[in-house]
């Protein structure tokens, strides 16, 4: 029985991870719903890309987190409120319609969500120096 | 109700793209295959999914339960992001151009093809 609870624990906290950043997400997307430019994918995959670098390159932030929260926090609600497939069908589907408007999002996803994850990354290394 | 159907979509997609990755990620060695098996499914996936919508072939509540819930948690911009840094990082310029131009071509090409042939 204890196997059983310790083995499906991380599967039942990456989910609820799941369910609270696919609702965010839907949630965001139904807020920024105006105009031909899907905002809200693209702010959800800056911000995604900035909260997980900063938790993955930040030794004592993490040592500070239990496991378990951080497979629920990085794996389930980071992971899935950032999402590749609407980044790939959203860029086909404008690219296809209006090209401008679709390399324009296509670059702001690619080139904000490294700067973004760039971003993370310095503030996690400044912060671990600083604690 | 589709927030719901978006939810328990977000739940399995999550789930599903967890075990991808503790199955088939290889992190010591910048060998993410378990995120770009599911990027790029993912991505098909959705394609599918919005020409079937678009042909009114599923309902708006399966989109909302397949499409935005289970793709759009099963695929992941953030662990890609964070895959792509550490390979940049440590030198890996080669893995790293490879895996971002091979999880967006390939992703993309398909999709185009779903959405001109279907």
């Amino acid at each position: 029985m204890s196997i059983t609870v310790s083995r499906m624990l991380p599967i039942l906290l990456v989910g609820l991870g799941g369910v609270l950043g696919s609702s965010s997400r839907y949630g965001l997307a139904l807020l920024f719903d105006v105009g031909d430019l899907p905002v809200a994918t693209i702010l959800v995959n800056w911000l995604g890309c900035f909260l997980l670098t900063y938790l993955t390159f930040n030794p004592r932030l993490k040592s500070k987190i239990p496991t378990h929260l951080l497979l629920l926090i990085n794996t389930g609600f980071i992971g899935s409120f950032t999402t590749f497939s609407t980044f790939t069908v959203e860029s086909i589907t404008l690219l296809t319609s209006k090209p401008l408007l679709g390399l324009i999002y296509f670059f702001l996803q690619l080139t904000g969500g490294f700067l973004c994850c760039l971003f993370g990354y310095s503030l996690a290394i400044r912060g671990d120096r600083a604690l | 109700m589709n927030l719901i159907l978006v939810s328990l979509g977000g739940f399995f997609g999550a789930i599903t793209r967890y075990l991808m990755g503790v199955k088939f990620n290889q992190p010591q060695n910048y060998k993410p295959y378990g995120t770009w098996i599911a990027n790029i499914l993912g991505s098909i996936l959705l394609g599918l999914m919005l020409v079937f919508l678009g042909n009114e072939q599923i309902s708006s509540q399966l989109w909302a339960l397949l499409g935005v819930g289970f793709c759009g948690s099963f695929t992941t911009f953030s662990t890609f992001g964070v895959e792509t840094l550490s390979m940049v990082i440590d030198g890996q310029y080669k893995k790293a151009t490879l895996y971002v131009i091979s999880s967006i071509f390939l992703s993309m090409l398909i999709v185009w093809c779903i959405i001109i042939l279907l």
